[in-house]
């Protein structure tokens, strides 16, 4: 079994493995977004990113996708992986400001400011659509088309699928679907400021009406308190 | 031709070859490069075709169509053997004129190369200062064999070193090529002998190599012009790895743009097998390989390894995991040694001429030639193979001759879009993968481009990040949003509309896109923006803190205007502006309405007088 070294913990890991089965294995958190266990990998999202290697000679890798490998190092939380994590939560987030789940992780991440103009889009091409469709519902609907700025999933030719069988499967896996909490119109693109302030906001906001996006004071989605 | 099977019959069949060869002793070579072909060159070859046939010099003259000169900025181009009198931008007019003078030991001298330096006509190769500081290698044969030949690769020496290496042990061949120092000529510089015997090791009865012909670099053509004029270089060398690594099968993966190169390849391919050369067997040693050609589709990252192999296999090529490397895990899961056109095709040199031979040549890390395409601002550009070791400036100005038109030379770019600006002041910089990094640059796969002092580095940087943003795979949000991001800002810049946050954003974005990207795309593509940081960050300052652009480049930071001193009145602006931006009286100094114009620069083009002042 190789053996690494991950956060200082020495650890046997079994051959096979990902950094980021070591080190979920272990109690580390990581964070991720292109990634999901029943499906391949794939390295997108960049916001797995650990350093491996010692003294002058550390790197930057996805641990999602990157095997572990006898001697390997591996620091999971160094300043130069969180600024890059950061950096990469910053693009995401100013392409996709509507996304519930990565204005979470810009809250939970402490993103105080986001310095690129919003683009509103409303995919960040994770590409978990593509794998779920292909991997799990056996049916290869879509896939990515084009490169660079053009890139875009769709149905081949962009004809209405014939093997496609409206599961769901695709909308189910998909990060950017779920909208942040439209309760209060947030100032800039940042929301998500709730999960920074110890109360929640939301039950003043509301008051006795039902929240639609469920656990109402828990899900963290509400906008920051006003500041007085 | 028969099928040969063993050494001997090869070695028979070079002789019978190098007599037909050498029986003529005049032999016109006529460029069929796609350079020269575009300028019309297979006109100029029927055309001697026609006037040797009429002057019935048929049994003297031995006339051939050849690969890439590397001067095809001159083409066509003919040269005339033994003496090597080179003739220049020849047309088919000028045929019959070269024969007659040919006959009576004469020269045309208009059509001989005239250095732009010294006004002086050149008659032979070797003089030209373009060629004379070369060392060619790989390109050794370019520009005197007949590519779509098998008979003359093999009279000038062609599968020598085949036969030298099915004597050897495939280890002795690995130890040869590792102590030759021999680097990939595909970008990244990796020890050609340490990757094949990576391969070599794995524990896997099926294994692959792969010849990497995909040369997305947008202006570079090396590859190209190695694959067109002297395929079979290519595929001696691919044998000569394949029995050393253990690989029965073997790729050649061109990209579509290249017709010429891909029939060439094809055709070469073709002919090896029919001789024996490839297939079952080969001359008796019981080593059996065969290649295959593969059309790519032309996307830039279509070049990088994991990409390629995807790509072979049918699917979207994006960029995956490295390790497991190719070498470990590469097409269809097989263990698969990819190298660069030029790699392979300096093998067959190394086997035959010896490891020492070939690590006499270059520096103390980076050994050998390499092959640049010199493009740009520069009075020769082309193609041109130098030792490893020779100095930016050398390039430039010895073989490049400097910038046309009294200018200065400003910086050179190396390595490729995603390569890095280097400033006049570091041009005395021997050329090494090492040195090349260190300032910030890459050796890439050879591009070089020259930029003068009427050259924007900013401007610079974004036209680099406006490629990189589109051919990004698209697949890390480092390189796909990164990209775009710092083409956003760099156009600000450009536009005077970005403040000096803005800067530090870039310069930090920068810096996270190299670290964080999966690929080399991504971890290479914020080199221009950080060499034309690094060395001309008051330009950038200029634009954001003067809104002026100080090489008069960028169109929302400048303004023509008209010095009503120098104007004569003469109306060449006012005809030629194709908005009609300028006003004024035949005779009278005219101006220019700023609200119409759209500072195309025409004006300042054709005004004689200077009076078109850019501010
Ligand atoms: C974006 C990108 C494009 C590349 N394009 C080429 C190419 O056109 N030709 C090439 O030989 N190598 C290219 N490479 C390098 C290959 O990935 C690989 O390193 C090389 O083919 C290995 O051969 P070598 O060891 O002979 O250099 C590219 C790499 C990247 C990251
Ligand atoms: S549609 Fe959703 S799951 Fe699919 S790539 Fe876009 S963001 Fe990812
Ligand atoms: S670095 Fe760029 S080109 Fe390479 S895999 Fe990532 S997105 Fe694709
Ligand atoms: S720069 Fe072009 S548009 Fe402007 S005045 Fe001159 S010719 Fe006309
Ligand atoms: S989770 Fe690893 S790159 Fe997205
Ligand atoms: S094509 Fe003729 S010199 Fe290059």
């Amino acid at each position: 079994m190789p053996k690494i070294i991950i956060d200082g913990i020495e650890f046997d890991a079994p051959e096979g493995w990902t950094i980021l089965d070591a080190a979920r294995f272990l109690g580390i958190d990581i964070p991720t977004l292109c990634h999901h266990d029943e499906l391949s990998p794939w390295g997108g999202c960049r916001l797995c990113l650990v350093e491996i290697g010692e003294g002058k000679k550390t790197k930057l890798v996805s641990s999602c996708t990157y095997p572990v490998e006898d001697g390997l190092v591996v620091r999971t939380a160094t300043e130069r992986v969180i600024k890059a994590r950061k950096m990469m939560l910053e693009l995401l987030i100013s392409q996709c400001p509507t996304s519930k789940v990565l204005q979470d992780m810009a809250a939970k991440m402490g993103i105080e400011k986001v310095r690129f103009k919003p683009k509103w889009e409303d995919c960040i091409y994770c590409g978990l659509c593509v794998r779920m469709c292909e991997e799990q519902m056996m049916a290869k609907a879509i896939g990515f088309v084009n490169r660079g700025d053009k890139i875009r999933i769709t149905t081949p030719f962009d004809k209405t699928s014939e093997v496609c069988r409206k599961c769901g499967a695709c909308m189910y896996i998909c990060p950017a679907i779920v909208l942040r909490c439209e309760g209060a119109e947030p100032k800039d693109v940042l929301c998500g400021g709730c999960l920074n302030v110890l109360q929640p906001t939301c039950l003043e906001v509301y008051g006795e009406y039902a929240c639609w996006m469920g656990l109402k004071g828990e899900c963290g989605t509400c906008v920051r308190e006003e500041e007085s | 031709m028969r099928r040969i099977t063993s050494i001997a019959d090869l070695e028979a069949l070079r002789r019978k070859l190098q007599e037909k060869y050498r029986a003529k002793k005049l032999r016109i070579i006529v460029c069929g490069g796609t350079g020269c072909r575009s300028n019309r060159s297979m006109e100029v070859v029927e055309a001697f075709k026609k006037e040797i046939k009429s002057l019935g010099l048929e049994n003297k003259i031995d006339l051939k169509v050849s690969g890439c000169h590397g001067f095809c900025e001159r083409g066509p181009i003919v040269v005339i053997h033994p003496e090597q009198i080179f003739y220049q931008r020849v047309k088919p007019e000028d045929v019959p004129e070269i024969l007659e003078r040919l006959t009576r030991g004469e020269v045309v001298d208009r059509l001989l190369y005239e250095d732009p330096n010294t006004g002086r006509k050149i008659k032979h190769v070797y003089e030209i200062p373009f060629y004379a500081k070369q060392k060619r290698i790989v390109l050794s044969k370019n520009g005197l064999i007949d590519p779509t030949s098998i008979e003359d690769y093999i009279a000038t020496g062609g599968y020598k070193a085949l036969a030298k290496a099915l004597q050897m042990k495939p280890e002795e061949i690995i130890e040869e090529i590792k102590r030759s120092g021999l680097r990939g000529r595909g970008g990244a510089g990796f020890p050609t002998g340490k990757k094949w015997e990576i391969t070599r090791m794995q524990k896997s009865d099926v294994k692959y190599i792969v010849c990497n012909c995909d040369e997305g670099d947008p202006g570079a053509y090396m590859d190209r012009s190695v694959l067109e004029g002297n395929p079979h270089s290519v595929i001696e060398g691919m044998i000569i790895g394949a029995y050393a690594i253990g690989a029965n099968k073997g790729w050649i993966y061109v990209r579509y743009e290249y017709p010429l190169a891909v029939k060439h390849a094809t055709l070469a391919v073709h002919q090896a097998r029919e001789l024996g050369l490839l297939g079952e067997n080969i001359l008796g040693s019981g080593f059996s390989f065969d290649i295959e050609i593969v059309k790519g589709a032309g996307a830039f990252v279509c070049g990088e390894e994991t990409a390629l192999l995807q790509s072979i296999e049918g699917k979207r090529p994006s960029p995956r995991q490295r390790p497991p490397y190719p070498a470990e895990k590469g097409l269809f899961g097989k263990p698969t040694c990819i190298n660069n056109v030029k790699t392979w095709a300096n093998v067959p040199y190394i086997i035959e001429r010896g490891a020492d031979w070939f690590s006499s040549i270059g520096t103390k890390t980076s050994k050998g030639t390499k092959v640049f395409s010199l493009v740009g601002k520069v009075k020769n550009s082309g193609l041109v193979e130098v030792p490893m070791g020779i100095t930016i400036r050398e390039l430039v100005y010895d073989i490049g001759g400097g910038a046309p038109d009294g200018k200065k030379v400003k910086a050179v770019q190396i390595g490729g879009p995603s390569g890095g600006c280097i400033p006049e002041e570091l041009f005395d910089l021997p050329i090494d993968y090492e040195s090349l990094t260190e300032v910030g640059s890459m050796m890439g796969s050879g591009g070089v481009i020259v930029m003068d002092e009427n050259t924007c580095m900013v401007d610079t940087a974004k036209y680099f990040m406006k490629f990189l943003k589109d051919e990004s795979c698209g697949k890390c949000v480092s390189c796909r949003e990164g990209t775009q991001r710092m083409y956003e800002i760099l156009s600000d810049i450009t536009e005077g509309k970005a403040s000096e946050e803005d800067l530090q954003l870039l310069e930090e974005l920068a810096n996270v896109v190299k670290d964080a990207s999966l690929c080399g795309l991504g971890q290479t593509a914020p080199n221009p923006v950080l060499t034309t940081l690094r060395y001309f960050r008051e330009e950038y300052l200029a634009h954001i803190r003067e809104k002026r652009c100080p090489a008069g480049v960028c169109k929302a930071l400048i303004k023509y205007t008209i010095d009503p001193e120098k104007c004569t009145g003469c109306d060449a602006c006012r005809i030629n502006c194709p908005v009609g931006a300028i006003t004024g009286k035949p005779k009278e100094p005219h101006s220019i309405i700023q609200e119409k114009c759209i500072k195309c620069g025409i004006c300042r083009d054709v005004c004689k007088f200077g009076a078109v002042i850019v501010s």
